[in-house]
């Protein structure tokens, strides 16, 4: 018994050295000092501003049409709901360098939609929105497929005492729905954000590695770990910070949820 | 004056009901679990649409599936209390009770959601979220948001089944004074018959999707017209066969061996019905005395005291539940396992042929 609790011990003590020690090796491996000036190297700051920027746009873009999507299929049981889930749910599985391909084809300049976006007036590839696209494809199912889950795990009969009280379910929906499913769809949000930061593959084989245009920090750590490590080093350890902060905001506003506890309700 | 009509498969259930409640009274629907009661609800409200239905109320006409009308929920001024009360969890009773009234403007919305949780003696908990209220508490606030957009129909589901016993006595007290007042029709749905009886003005006893015996609760309970709904109203249930004897009294040979005598008419097999209080106990062996005709001998198997009463459980040929004074419990000495006489009067035995 005592034996027992000693390996389960050790086995927590291995796991949590071989997930930690790499990341506070960011933070060992040069001064905080040298973090702080490779930092205002140029590009650093324009790469950090960009994937920024195109994660906002794109989380924005998979909310507003994600969240009424993921909605009706956790609401609604009809003929191929379960082949839809799959078919959302697939980006989830694909290898980077497989959904870079797939977009390509699909909106590249010689893809099979290729010809009426360019028609339209609209540049892909080698292109800031090209980034925002392949941000939204590899993101947007982390975030449904959450949110699926949150408003299926909220009690239909809340939707029912709101339109016995008068309200549409469009009014149901935004009154009631989204903010008793809001931790679970901040979860979702967070999982979507954390994809869309540290995405790379896709963003590289669809739009490129251009400074200020596609460049976004983990392609630009790609560009820089064999030339100027500090510089890599420093940007690392930037994305650890927000991606941490991002994490624990969410288990704040869930533990927040659970200690007001309306949520075990 | 409200009408639902509903004809409609619902899962396994063939629901098929028609119900009139004329303005101010309720109907209680009562029945066991699986009845289809809710689904009449659902009806009513919009929120289950049967293959073929009619729902009128006070005049118009919110479902009529032979001329293809139908309302949508919301347009329906329903007042519907749910089994759980179903209060959002993330507004505060006071915004819950304001949630439907959203013509008026906000500052009136507060206002007039205050006096009604004033009205149910909630105003010091107005800013209280749901989870912190306790189960009586909810069911008020769920009451107080159903009345708030004064509507033309009330909708209850088992609006007491959620509370423990204590409470439960008090809340019936308030929902009876609340159904007085009220001069809209009322539903109400139960499982159980006493509640039925106290809320509701008439009762529909309700089985495996159709009403089976509408009536008011003692039309039910003295001449109950199967042997369900006698069994649903607490009596005692014996099978046996009935053969017609001399002065127009009626003998019934118990299945498991006994025979009783009623003063209903019957022939073949029937199912005899008869009330627990209705029924004395004696030691057994006693010279009989009084006027009851039917005596069966019967072994005592648990005693229960509920209140100044005592309800005794007998093992018969047929299973049989008493309900005499504390008084003569105590006088008799009763004991599981002993063996009592129990007995009941001809005129006390109802007859119904299954």
């Amino acid at each position: 018994m005592r034996r027992f609790a000693l390996l389960l011990a050790l086995s927590l003590a291995v796991t949590l050295t071989f997930l930690t020690l790499p990341i506070v090796a960011i933070f060992l491996d040069s001064s905080p000092a040298e973090l702080v000036r490779s930092l205002g190297e140029p590009g650093a700051l324009d790469a950090l501003w960009l994937s920024l920027r195109t994660t906002a746009i794109s989380i924005a873009i998979i909310l507003l049409v994600g969240t009424p999507a993921a909605y009706l299929l956790a609401t609604r049981s009809f003929r191929g709901r379960a082949l839809i889930v799959t078919l959302i749910e697939l980006p989830l599985v694909l290898p980077p360098a497989v959904a870079g391909i797939a977009l390509l084809a699909a909106v590249g300049p010689s893809g099979i939609l290729g010809g009426s976006v360019e028609s339209a007036g609209i540049q892909l590839t080698f292109a800031t929105a090209g980034v925002v696209v392949a941000l939204t494809f590899v993101a947007s199912p982390f975030y449904i497929r959450q949110a699926i889950a949150a408003f299926a795990s909220v009690d239909r009969v809340l939707l029912d005492a709101s339109r016995t009280l008068g309200a549409s379910e469009s009014r149901g929906f935004l009154r009631v729905m989204i903010p008793v499913a809001l931790p679970g769809l901040a979860a979702g949000t967070a999982l979507a954000v954390g994809r869309a930061l540290g995405e790379f593959g896709a963003t590289l084989m669809f739009a490129g590695s251009f400074e200020g245009i596609t460049q976004t920090v983990p392609l630009a750590i790609y560009d820089r770990f064999s030339t100027e490590f500090d510089a890599a080093l420093a940007l690392s350890a930037v994305l650890v910070a927000v991606s941490a902060a991002i994490l624990l905001s969410v288990k704040l506003v869930q533990g927040g949820r659970a200690l007001s506890g309306w949520q075990v309700e | 004056m409200l009408t639902v009509e509903a004809g409609t498969r619902v899962g396994a259930l063939e629901l098929d009901v028609a119900l009139e409640v004329p303005p101010g009274q309720c109907l209680a629907l009562a029945g066991p679990s699986g009845a289809g009661k809710t689904s009449v609800l659902k009806v009513a409200a919009g929120l289950l649409r049967p293959a073929r239905g009619l729902v009128q109320a006070n005049g118009a006409t919110w479902l009529d599936t032979a001329r293809g009308i139908d309302v949508p929920a919301e347009r329906r001024r329903c007042g519907y209390v749910f089994q759980d009360y179903a209060l959002f969890p993330h507004l505060s009773a006071c915004q819950n009770v304001a949630y439907p009234l959203r013509e008026l403007p906000r500052r009136e919305r507060r206002d007039r959601a205050l006096e009604l949780l004033g009205r149910f003696g909630l105003a010091e908990k107005a800013d209280a979220r749901p989870h912190t209220l306790s189960g009586g508490e909810r069911q008020r606030v769920a009451l107080a948001r159903a009345l708030a957009r004064k509507p033309e129909v009330l909708l209850l589901d088992e609006p007491l089944s959620a509370l423990d016993a204590r409470t439960r006595a008090g809340a019936a007290r308030e929902l009876a004074g609340v159904l007085r007042d009220s001069e809209s029709p009322a539903l109400l749905v139960t499982h159980d018959f006493a509640e039925a009886a106290q809320l509701g003005d008439r009762v529909g006893v309700i089985d495996a999707g159709r009403v089976v015996q509408e009536g008011t609760p003692s039309e039910l309970a003295a001449a109950p017209r199967s042997a369900f709904v006698a069994d649903f109203t607490g009596a005692v249930v014996l099978t046996g066969t009935a053969r017609g004897g001399p002065q127009g009294l009626t003998k019934v040979e118990l299945d498991g061996g006994g025979v009783v005598t009623s003063t209903d008419a019957g022939d073949g097999p029937v199912a005899v019905s008869v009330y627990p209080w209705e029924i004395g106990i004696e030691p057994a062996g006693e010279a009989p005395h009084g006027s009851a005709q039917n005596r069966v001998t019967a072994e005592v198997l648990s005693r229960t005291t509920v209140g100044n009463r005592v309800r005794v459980s007998l093992a018969g040929p047929q299973p049989i539940a008493a309900e005499i004074t504390l008084d003569s419990a105590e006088r008799l000495g009763l004991r599981a396992g002993a063996m009592v006489t129990a007995s009941w009067k001809a005129t006390a035995t109802r007859l119904v042929a299954i």
